[in-house]
């Protein structure tokens, strides 16, 4: 019964994106010694439930970012824990941002939120991100995806100058690439030699999963 | 503040008013039904009963007119309160009476029959926006003398909101009204509480014809709110001038009016009416032009300055699929008839000069009346300062997406539109099968019918409605799959 309660406050603090709810919860499993990973697997079911109530239509995007926020938040105070148990629970490295000459961030932002909050490693570089700072970023943290957002037709070509890049260093295969925004279309993904682009962050977040299986 | 719309200037409203009672004094109007005769000559007036033509004198238009109430309150089956029709306040009905559908299997058009009407029924009972039903769809499979009746019958099963209905002949007032009296329980609450108008359509020029005021005659007696639908067609009934149209329109309003007010001072009425831009070229009647706006929004604007509850037959189409004329028709006539503030704005769904409904148009302009109702609210005020201290926040944050203001208010400052309406990049739009309006609407249709929660109705006064319904020996039960 206790449990049964607590369940429902683990998703009561996700889906209304009650950042200090989710907060505190996680602070009162470290101080109750709770098994951490069941404590992180219902924050988790919580944010998934979050990503099929966007897709249904019932959540719009600032209530998807707020769930996320919450998650992340949960998770910052957990992490200490998860690595003293050394476990690693999480799916994979992310490096993250917008192409140079563009700030549009909002976009990057939130599938960023939705990444980290579904067990990515997320590394959000921001926006305006040169082409190197990218790849320095995930050879230095050993990332396996890299997510290339550009909103602008001009700024787009960032993108292809991305994987030319890392084909020059011979280093493409090293990594998965997803890129995203208004302008980018399936040909493009095929033309520049992406693995993949996504219509939404939920649906972003399901392909890295795919594609790190 | 509310946006608003102006048409006519002070002066000339009130010019309209007044040549219209001369008309009404001088010319007179028609007068076919006998008891309407009798009621006008027991009240003193003039009817010469050879021509059937009745001369109203002015201080009597001005009495009338003083008695019929401003506004109407309209209640659902369960008596609530769905609608106030008076001031600016505005409510969504579908267009009423299509001999015909538009079967959105077949995108064409073909003769109605009782499923057609029984679905589009469970379909606006669940549209948010469209606070009431009419009897939109007359079905070809009952006989044509019960036809009016049906419609009602099926109705009143399948949904809770209100109901804008009407006869085609003069025995189903009879019908309907203890209908209307069963679901509400008594004579004396249908009064307090209506839950149906009853259309009546005088005929151009100047004709109100036996059975239209019978209507309004009974509709006067058990006080439930008649609906004036008077049509003047430019330049074929009517002058072409639409000013003209319009002083026509008022002198056959008030005409009802005034019979009404005989009957029962204070009887529930409502300025209402179908006027047609007539087309030039075609010869139809032109419902959705930009013209038919105009004087539709020109009549309205007399009925608010006589302080009597409005009505207009808008936003609607005359395309013949659902196709961008479908859309910007309705579109243009919805927005303006609520800006305008007319109370009972009547079309949802009607295609085809008011003889084709289509299920799937109806939820399209659901949405319409969903974005319609969020434009008339205009601007307001939230915050003060209103973005200052906002935007002082930026200096931390890179967006306000997920910020608490934005989540406190973006529900009320945007229109969020159902899926019917597609707002994906093109990238989405191809990947979810490239769907047009129509397709996805069709989807929305199907899901409506499947999410029907089943006819709220208790068994008991179903059953009831149907012995009332009783002719020949048709199986209601059998007709509706009960």
């Amino acid at each position: 019964m206790v449990i049964l309660i607590i369940e429902k406050e683990y998703k009561e603090a996700i889906l209304n994106g009650n950042i200090s709810l989710a907060e505190s919860l996680a602070s009162k499993a470290i101080n109750d010694n709770l098994e951490i990973n069941l404590v992180i697997d219902q924050f988790s079911e919580a944010i998934r439930e979050a990503g099929d109530l966007f897709e249904e239509g019932e959540f719009f995007l600032p209530e998807l970012m707020r769930s996320a926020e919450a998650m992340k938040a949960a998770m910052t105070i957990l992490e200490p824990k998860i690595m003293e148990n050394k476990e690693d629970r999480y799916l994979g490295k992310v490096v993250i941002g917008t192409i140079e000459g563009d700030i549009h961030d909002i976009g990057k932002t939130l599938v960023a939120a939705i990444m980290s909050a579904e067990g990515f490693e997320v590394f959000d570089l921001g926006a305006d991100v040169p082409v190197d700072k990218f790849i320095d970023k995930a050879e230095e943290v050993g990332a396996q995806l890299i997510c290339i957002s550009a909103l602008l037709t001009t700024t787009m070509v960032g993108q292809k100058r991305l994987i030319d890049n890392l084909k020059e260093r011979k280093i493409r295969n090293k990594y998965k690439i997803l890129i995203g925004g208004a302008p980018v279309s399936r040909k493009w993904v095929e033309e520049i030699g992406a693995d993949g682009s996504a219509e939404n962050a939920v649906s972003a977040v399901k392909l890295a999963k795919k594609l790190l299986e | 503040m509310r946006p608003i719309i102006k048409i006519l200037e002070e002066d000339m409203k009130e010019k309209v008013v007044l040549e219209a009672m001369e008309i009404l004094e001088e010319i007179g109007f028609f007068v076919e039904n006998n008891e309407a005769v009798d009621i006008l000559q027991n009240a003193g007036i003039n009817v010469d009963t050879e021509t059937q033509k009745a001369f109203i004198p002015r201080d009597l238009v001005k009495k009338s007119l003083k008695t019929a109430p401003q506004s109407i309150s309209l209640y659902n089956r369960e008596g609530d309160l769905v609608s106030e029709l008076g001031g600016d306040n505005i409510c969504f009905d579908p267009g009423s009476a299509a001999l015909n559908v538009l079967d959105k299997e077949t995108n064409e058009i073909r003769a109605a029959i009782t499923k057609d009407f029984v679905d589009f029924t469970k379909v606006v009972d669940q549209l948010e926006h469209i606070h009431a039903q009419s009897t939109a769809i007359t079905c070809s499979d009952v006989p044509e003398k019960i036809s009016d009746r049906y419609r009602l019958l099926i109705a009143l099963i399948y949904s809770k909101k209100p109901i804008v209905t009407g006869t085609f002949v003069k025995e189903s007032f009879e019908v309907m009204k203890d209908m209307l009296v069963t679901v509400r329980g008594s004579e004396e609450e249908l009064r307090r509480k209506p839950l149906a108008i009853f259309d009546a359509c005088p005929s151009p020029p100047l004709k109100w014809s036996d059975l239209t005021c019978q209507s309004i005659i009974d509709c006067a007696k058990y006080g439930i709110p008649s609906e004036f639908v008077s049509m003047p067609m430019t330049g074929a009934t009517a002058p072409v001038t639409i000013l003209g149209s319009i002083v026509q329109h008022a002198a056959e309003t008030l005409a009802g009016l005034v019979i009404t007010q005989i009957v029962s001072p204070g009887a529930p009425v409502i300025w209402g009416g179908s006027p047609a831009a007539f087309d030039m070229r075609k010869g139809t009647m032109y419902l959705a032009s930009v013209d038919t706006i105009l004087m539709d929004l020109g009549y309205v604007e007399i009925g608010k300055y006589l302080n009597l509850p409005t009505h207009a037959y808008l936003g609607m189409s005359d395309a013949k699929i659902l196709d961008s004329q479908a859309g910007f028709e309705t579109g243009m006539g919805s927005l303006l008839a609520g800006i305008k503030g007319v109370n009972m704005i009547s079309g949802a769904g009607m295609m085809n000069f008011e003889s084709t409904q289509s299920i799937q148009k109806v939820v399209i302009d659901n949405e319409i009346a969903g974005m319609t109702y969020k434009f008339v609210k205009g601007i307001t005020q939230r915050d003060e300062p209103i973005a200052k201290n906002l935007l002082k926040e930026f200096d931390k944050k890179t967006h306000l997406l997920s910020h608490d203001h934005t989540l406190k208010w973006f529900r009320e400052e945007l229109y969020l539109p159902s899926t019917v309406v597609d707002r994906s990049t093109n990238e989405e739009w191809i990947n979810k099968g490239r769907k047009s309006t129509g397709q996805r609407t069709k989807e929305r249709v199907e899901k409506l019918l499947s999410k029907y929660p089943g006819a709220a109705l208790e068994k008991d006064d179903i059953e009831n409605l149907i012995d009332i319904m009783k002719y020949e020996k048709i199986d209601f039960h059998k007709l509706l799959n009960l």
